[in-house]
């Protein structure tokens, strides 16, 4: 009972994680259908740079929000150099951005090293829960209510305002969306800084849980990709359910059966995608 | 032109392949083994060709074929002291059987959602050759597999006999995949990836060739993989893992999609690249990044692509039948 309770606490905190990391992914795909490699990067980079941050000043949240405004401004750009071209080309696009991914691997070497760190989390968020006999680490307790958060403000802002309704259009439906008015463009520069900047989140806040090190950006890569593809692309609910998932499925695979981990987490999201291709709650 | 670009084209091969032929022995060790690398990679290449280049479908998982190949050498090899004649079909069916079940699940769909289940399908292997250490030795990789013993005069652990052997993998592979894509069925495969709802409508059983099309690659993938291991005496997830594939989609996009020695050529520039750089810089993971990035900007047909355009610039090619040039019916 211990073992199931505490797995499923660790694996619903890890779904917590790759749901930041992967909500506004899922957004990008569905609304730009870009291919981004780059995004792994976003999470290791925001990580890194909250370090920096965190050792200059000490101070946890403006840690969390240096790293994402920075690489909001890092996707920006390279959305806006390069990637808005790229529109249907998908090989383009997996090449573009694995580029990146793999200057900004060798830029995060130069910069900090081959060492792994952890971020240092506040005395609030250190220690335990406890429950009878069960401990549940505050700071995996404090990464389930950020996602929670997350998601909340993101489907308020989705269903409830205009802005909302106009990322929905755009991504029902960009050339109609357009033809009524929609700057399509802005709105979908500004939900690519979003996936950046939510990504970089994610990775400053894993950073006080599984650390920020060399190789993270493409360790996590295929779990995001995973979420969206599963969830359904530029459906929020689907990438919480997917999220949750896949943290699970990850989890109880590497306690359950060590040796067929990735087996158990990855073959039965083909096998849903060979049910259903669009995923969930995605629509083709 | 026509004769114009084909005469190109076969002077650039009867060129490469005379200087594969004879330069091995005025090559340095080090200029060799990379050069039996590049010829590895090269089948590799090529054999993404065939649905990326041929049928138009982007595949993010395609060293999952590679790395089945090289295991299956590893395993059989040192635990079983399995000989070529053993872990050539086993490495190479083994490939073909994977890719015969994830191309039931993979095609499916079509584009992005392609690149994302093959994706989630590469992991799987990715997955079993990282974890399940019992079988694969997890990242510690497989080490000290020995070299083939065909029978020949020549020990294959010398890299001048290992080198010819690799080009005779790698012609072999040659050989026959462009039998296969100059066959009626491969100018299927190019009506695919051009019109797919076309095809349909013609009446050609669109999903079975793709499929087809899929398997195959699967197979020369695997062959790749049974050679590497064997060149390299080592197989490790690196082999298989997600960088791999895309770096195998570079050589592809670099050399030019469709037209098999394009490929080739993309894999050898990359292996050459890669490790000449290495040997100047530690900072050669900057400068691929680069190249990867140079590629889409200013050569997004790849290099033959580019030298076919400028052969066009000068003049325009005929127009065939329904708006299509001769040379996108041919598949060129």
């Amino acid at each position: 009972m211990e073992f199931w309770v505490t797995q499923a606490f660790n694996g619903i905190s890890y779904g917590a994680l790759l749901f930041l990391l992967a909500g506004g992914l899922s957004l990008i795909f569905g609304m730009m259908r870009i291919v981004n490699m780059t995004h792994g990067s976003y999470y290791l980079l925001g990580g890194y740079v909250g370090l920096t941050v965190i050792r200059q000043t000490g101070y946890f949240p403006l840690a969390i929000l240096a790293g994402a405004l920075a690489i909001a401004i890092i996707g920006v750009f390279e959305w806006n150099a390069f990637l808005k071209r790229l529109s249907g080309q998908e090989l383009g696009q997996v090449l573009t951005t694995m580029g990146f991914a793999l200057i900004f691997q060798d830029l995060a070497l130069i910069i900090w090293g081959g060492d792994p760190y952890t971020i240092p989390a506040p005395a609030m968020l250190s220690g335990a829960h406890r429950i009878g006999d069960l401990y549940f680490p505050i700071y995996r307790i404090f990464i389930i209510v950020v996602a929670a958060v997350v998601a909340l403000i993101l489907w308020l802002v989705l269903e409830k305002t205009r802005v909302g309704a106009m990322m929905r259009a755009t991504v029902d439906d960009p050339e109609m969306a357009r033809g009524v008015g929609i700057n399509v463009h802005l709105i979908s520069m500004v939900v690519f800084a979003l996936g950046a900047f939510l990504a970089a989140v994610a990775g400053v806040v894993a950073g006080g849980f599984v650390g920020v090190y060399p190789g993270a950006d493409f360790e996590i890569l295929p779990y995001a990709f995973v979420v969206v593809i599963v969830g359904g692309m530029g459906s929020l609910k689907g990438a919480l359910i997917g999220s949750l998932m896949v943290g699970l499925l990850d989890n109880f695979g590497k306690a359950l059966f060590p040796e067929l981990s990735y087996f158990t987490l990855f073959a039965p999201m083909a096998a849903i995608l060979a049910v259903r291709p669009t995923g969930l709650y995605g629509r083709a | 032109m026509r004769l114009a670009r084909f005469s190109v084209q076969q002077v650039m091969a009867a060129v490469i392949f005379f200087l594969l032929l004879v330069s091995p022995p005025f090559l340095s060790s080090f200029l060799l083994t990379l050069l039996t690398q590049a010829l590895i990679y090269g089948i590799l290449a090529m054999s993404l060709d065939i649905i990326l280049g041929y049928t138009g479908l982007a595949s993010l998982g395609h060293a999952a074929y590679f790395g089945i190949g090289a295991y299956s050498v590893g395993i059989l090899a040192t635990r079983y002291g399995a000989a070529f004649g053993i872990t050539l079909p086993a490495g190479v069916l083994l490939a073909v059987l994977v890719a015969a079940i994830f191309g039931t699940v993979a095609l499916r769909a079509t584009g992005v959602y392609f690149l994302m289940i093959t994706l989630a399908l590469g992991m799987i292997v990715w997955g079993l050759a990282h974890r399940w250490v019992t079988m694969t030795q997890g990242d510690n990789g497989i080490s000290a597999i020995p070299r083939p013993d065909l029978g020949l005069p020549w020990s294959l652990s010398l890299s001048i006999p290992f080198y010819y052997f690799a080009l005779a993998g790698f012609l072999i592979a040659f050989w026959i995949l462009r039998v296969i894509v100059r066959s009626p069925f491969g100018q299927t495969l190019v009506g695919i990836r051009e019109s797919e709802s076309r095809m349909r409508t013609l009446g050609y059983h669109v999903w079975l060739h793709k499929y087809i099309g899929f398997v195959i690659a699967g197979g020369f993938g695997g062959f790749a993989g049974v050679l590497w291991a064997y060149y390299n005496g080592f197989v490790s997830p690196v082999d298989l893992q997600l960088a791999t594939s895309v770096e195998v989609l570079l050589m592809v996009a670099l050399g030019g999609r469709g037209s098999l020695i394009g490929p080739a050529l993309g894999a050898g520039i990359i292996v050459l690249l890669k490790n000449l750089v290495s040997v100047y810089t530690h900072r050669w993971l900057l400068i691929l990044g680069a190249v990867y990035i140079l590629t889409i900007v200013y050569a997004p047909e790849g290099i033959l692509g580019a030298i076919k355009r400028r052969t066009k610039e000068v003049k325009p090619r005929a127009v065939g039948v329904h708006g299509l040039t001769e040379g996108e019916i041919e598949g060129g």
